[in-house]
């Protein structure tokens, strides 16, 4: 598409650990159909033997779709159209479907994202297990005994037991560690992993990356680590490529990229990352990747680059640099620079008159109690952060108390009145000033209706403004909220996910809210808009002296938005604090646990050298 | 924090118009499909028939032009039926009663069903119990057989029939959008407005309507076709609009007898109500199919944020 190629030469990266197991050069993957658009396109790196590549980027950057390709699989609407990936030799792109069908599960194996629907749920972990051996005749002699092996190898205590198992009996990691074992079962050359713990506890997530790290290294096999999670592939892999847009723009050994980026945009996600251990200012990369068919002539980057200058209208070659290849014109000036200077979060005051209370506060579903006793109180003009991992009761909390959960004994007071269980009873007044938004943009907008419909619905239903005065309003908030006037006519799916988080942000605002109950706002989100959401939620936070709650999993975003946190493990409150006595000095052994389970990307920057 | 700017291209825009009218948008796409082509040519046609038909027909379609059951002459094109009267005059004039009474059925049974439908999936508990055990109960009664019985209690009243013939589809209606309404009042954007104290009935037509235009096109068009088949079905037994006055039912009931002589007297109303019924279901189908995104073209792959590309 860009009419000239200019990539550089085969990257030349020095392979640490062994010989070239995988090699892929030029895969280029378009639109099938008349448009041709490219959708991932001159993508080229090497895989040694033992070693972990992490493949990094944001939604439709084109990862996953490079992963299925080394899997010789295109989606559908899609098709590898040129470029070679070369397994050992063997060039996976030439083979025919049969051929590639016999390839698959022996030579190179696949670890879903989300286990829960990649296992069948009808089946014992066995017969699924053994489905896979039995499909590469010969691959294994002694099938029985390499499915205890296998169970052992990916640490799955009491083989025996859990062969007769069926998914459903097993937790989320243990499911995981099935399909890691399923995908290791006939010792693949190639193993390519997909997200696979995104859906897990950092505790879970920590002891699967181990288990992934130690099989590699052990077996020799060729990894290819797919994620938005920078910090897990910090940890993880000992190279990554950055891509953007179908492209990888920077590629080089993990020290060195992520303790000195060179591409803006792996500046751009380095900064966005939130830190448990600093309390700094969020800076997300604004705009959206330019998608399929729309993307610009010269540097894909550059519409959203800080740095673009006129030069930047042209395709940027792959050059190598500083132990890396980036594609950038700026690179050689960039190399130089310090890494972007991080502005702490200006402190607040947290002695506020208090807004909402909970005291012991017993929330169950039917007959089985969630929320134990559970007492919090949040201040005027006060973020206070509910922590806690899956199944910790936190979501449950927030909805008693938005009142989307009508079952609890305890007291539950705002502004020192009792507020009724469940929204139906509370009054008109209360609910306006009690404003909830929810996890899930992609659900909590309505399809048929326009954003100026949705934001101006609760102010006709609480307020009794002029036409002119709304739309007044609407402007106002919508700019509040980082969007333009241009949004108002617009249907939600015409957004993306960013872009319908701050419309959700901007529907809760415009009944002036007292009380912002935020439901893991950012977690259906890219970590440079979930930087631009949190960063959006502090300001406005302190620009209009919100009381807000914000619950999360991730304990590094409690750090830049919160004054106070709660820690739940089980329904119960286990530590409560300021957010810097609790982080930097957990008392509570679960605290502590968490803090130290959660992947940090400073580890893995620490031990870099300056730019050579 | 700079603003973020990102000015809609021509393409969103037309779809932004595209969407204020769902309805129109899915008619448009399902009648560039082949499918929905086909379909809808036939039902133009027979429309087509019915409508201008009173107008151009020949002769009255109660006077006696020729002998009974005489075939085809320059005279009578299609010949005549048992009493001498001109079958193409009463072909021409005995559709536009019936379609009317199809679609009026039709109009009442999708509004009754989805009313029904939709309360008892929003609201739950007891009305969902109460509306769906009475639906339960009309549904035991064989559609027909439901029409047969109040007609044959209150007498052939036009009315009537719309009246039975619709609320025979009401509970098929109740069913499909019950459980549409079930998935979508589960959704965050629906709690969102409860959250804001806001009416059930404003919820239900101003929140989930507008998220069942699909199940209600696919249903109504389906309902449309069994209307069609059913109102003919009694116009044949005898019910419906008395005779003489024309209808393709009661045509093919006439001048069955003389089937030998004149075999047009009863293949001329089959064959249009046939293409009507076959057209109407196509054009459904159709319109099922795009907006399933079983058709889907290559282009949407590009137009969709949720299809494609992103990882989710």
């Amino acid at each position: 598409m860009t009419g000239e190629q200019l990539t550089a030469p085969a990257p030349t990266l020095a392979s640490p650990t062994g010989p070239v197991r995988l090699s892929v050069r030029d895969l280029r993957i378009c639109l099938s159909g008349d448009l041709r658009a490219d959708v991932v396109d001159e993508v080229s790196f090497d895989v040694a033997a033992g070693e972990v590549l992490g493949l990094v980027g944001e939604s439709g950057s084109g990862k996953t779709t490079v992963a299925l390709a080394l899997l010789g699989h295109a989606r559908r609407g899609l098709s590898i159209l040129s470029g070679s990936i070369q397994l050992d030799g063997l060039d996976l792109l030439g083979l025919s479907p049969q051929e590639m069908r016999a390839v698959r599960g022996l030579k190179v194996a696949y670890v879903p994202q989300d286990p829960a629907s990649a296992l069948n749920p009808a089946l014992r972990i066995n017969t699924q297990l053994e489905e896979g051996l039995r499909a590469h005749p010969g691959a294994v002699n002694d099938i029985q005994g390499r499915m205890e092996e296998v169970l052992e190898e990916v640490r799955l205590s009491a083989g025996h037991g859990h062969l007769r198992r069926y998914p459903h009996q097993l937790s989320g990691g243990q499911q995981q560690r099935v399909t890691l074992a399923m995908a290791f079962a006939c010792r693949p050359s190639l193993i390519v992993l997909d997200e696979p713990t995104t859906g897990l506890d950092v505790t879970t997530q920590r002891h699967v990356l181990d288990t992934v790290r130690n099989l590699c290294s052990a077996y020799g096999v060729a990894a290819v680590y797919v994620s938005h999670d920078l910090a897990v592939v910090g940890g993880l892999a000992s190279t990554v490529a950055i891509m953007y847009a179908g492209r990888v723009v920077e590629i080089g050994e993990t020290e060195s990229v992520f303790g000195h980026p060179v591409h803006p945009y792996t500046r751009g996600l380095l900064a966005a990352i939130p830190s448990p251990e600093r309390s700094e200012l969020l800076r997300g990369i604004e705009g959206q990747p330019p998608r399929p068919g729309r993307r610009p002539k010269g540097c894909f980057f550059a519409p959203r680059c800080e740095m673009r200058q006129v030069g930047c209208a042209e395709p940027p070659p792959l050059i190598s640099l500083a132990s890396r290849q980036v594609r950038c014109w700026r690179a050689s000036e960039v190399v130089s620079w310090g890494a972007a200077a991080s502005e702490p979060i200006p402190t607040r005051d947290t002695t506020g008159a208090t807004i909402v209370e909970t005291s012991d506060l017993k929330v169950s579903y039917g007959r089985t109690e969630v929320l134990h006793d559970v007492s919090l109180k949040v201040p005027a003009d006060c973020c206070v952060a509910v922590v806690g991992e899956s199944g910790s009761g936190k979501t449950t909390l927030a909805r008693t108390i938005a009142g989307l959960h009508t079952n609890f004994t305890g007291s539950l007071t705002f502004h020192g009145e009792p507020l009724a269980a469940g929204m139906r009873r509370r009054p008109k007044e209360s609910l306006r000033r009690i404003q909830y938004i929810f996890q899930n943009p992609y659900t909590s907008l309505n399809p048929r209706k326009t954003i100026g419909q949705i934001i101006s619905q609760p102010l006709e239903h609480f307020f009794d403004y002029s036409r002119s005065e709304r739309e007044a309003r609407i402007a106002a908030v919508l700019r509040d909220a980082s969007l333009s006037d241009d949004f108002i006519p617009r249907y939600p799916d015409q957004l993306s996910g960013g872009e319908r988080q701050r419309v959700a942000i901007a529907r809760a605002l415009v009944v002036e809210p007292e009380l912002l109950v935020c439901d893991e706002v950012t977690s259906a989100l890219d970590v440079s808009v979930q930087a631009a959401i949190v960063e959006l939620l502090r300001r406005l936070q302190s620009e209009r002296h919100l009381a807000m709650i914000f619950i999360t999993h991730n304990l590094a975003l409690v750090r830049s938005i919160a004054q106070t946190v709660v820690v739940l493990a089980d329904g119960t409150v286990v530590e409560t604090g300021s957010v810097d006595e609790v982080l930097e000095h957990p008392q509570d052994p679960y605290t502590v646990r968490l803090m130290a389970d959660v992947p940090k990307l400073s580890v893995v920057t620490a031990s870099a050298g300056g730019p050579q | 924090m700079a603003d973020v700017v990102t000015v809609p291209d021509a393409q969103s825009l037309s779809r932004t118009r595209l969407q204020r009218h769902q309805w129109l948008h899915n008619l448009g796409r399902a009648a560039r499909t082949g499918r929905g082509a086909f379909g809808l040519s036939l039902m133009s046609f027979v429309v087509l028939v019915a409508v201008i038909g009173p107008l151009v027909a020949p002769y009255s379609s109660t006077d006696f032009v020729t002998l009974p059951f005489s075939q085809p002459s320059h005279a009578n094109l299609l010949g005549g039926d048992l009493l001498g009267r001109d079958v193409l005059s009463r072909v021409l004039e005995g559709g536009w009663e019936l379609l009317l009474m199809a679609l009026c059925a039709t109009a009442f049974g999708v509004i009754v069903g989805g009313i029904a439908g939709i309360s008892a999936a929003y609201l739950r508990g007891h009305a969902d119990g109460i509306i769906m055990r009475s639906v339960d109960v009309i549904l035991a009664f064989p559609q027909l057989v439901f029409a047969l019985l109040l007609v044959s209690i209150v007498g052939p009243k036009v009315w009537l029939i719309v009246l039975a013939v619709g609320v025979s589809h009401a509970p098929q209606v109740a069913r499909v959008l019950r459980a549409a309404t079930l998935d979508i009042s589960e959704r965050d954007f629906v709690k969102a407005i409860e959250l804001e104290g806001v009416s059930p009935a404003r919820v239900m037509a101003r929140e989930i309507l507008p998220n069942l235009v699909t199940p209600l096109m696919v249903e109504t068009g389906l309902r449309l076709t069994y209307s069609i088949v059913i109102m003919a079905g009694l116009n044949y037994l005898g019910f419906g609009i008395p005779p003489p006055a024309p209808g393709w039912g009661l045509m093919i009931y006439e001048n069955q007898i003389g089937l030998a002589s004149n075999l047009w007297g009863v293949v001329a109303p089959s064959v249009l109500i046939a293409l009507l019924t076959i057209g109407t279901n196509t054009f459904t189908d159709a319109i099922a199919r795009v907006s399933l995104g079983i058709e889907r073209r290559e282009e949407l792959t590009l137009l969709s944020p949720d299809l494609g590309l992103v990882n989710r």
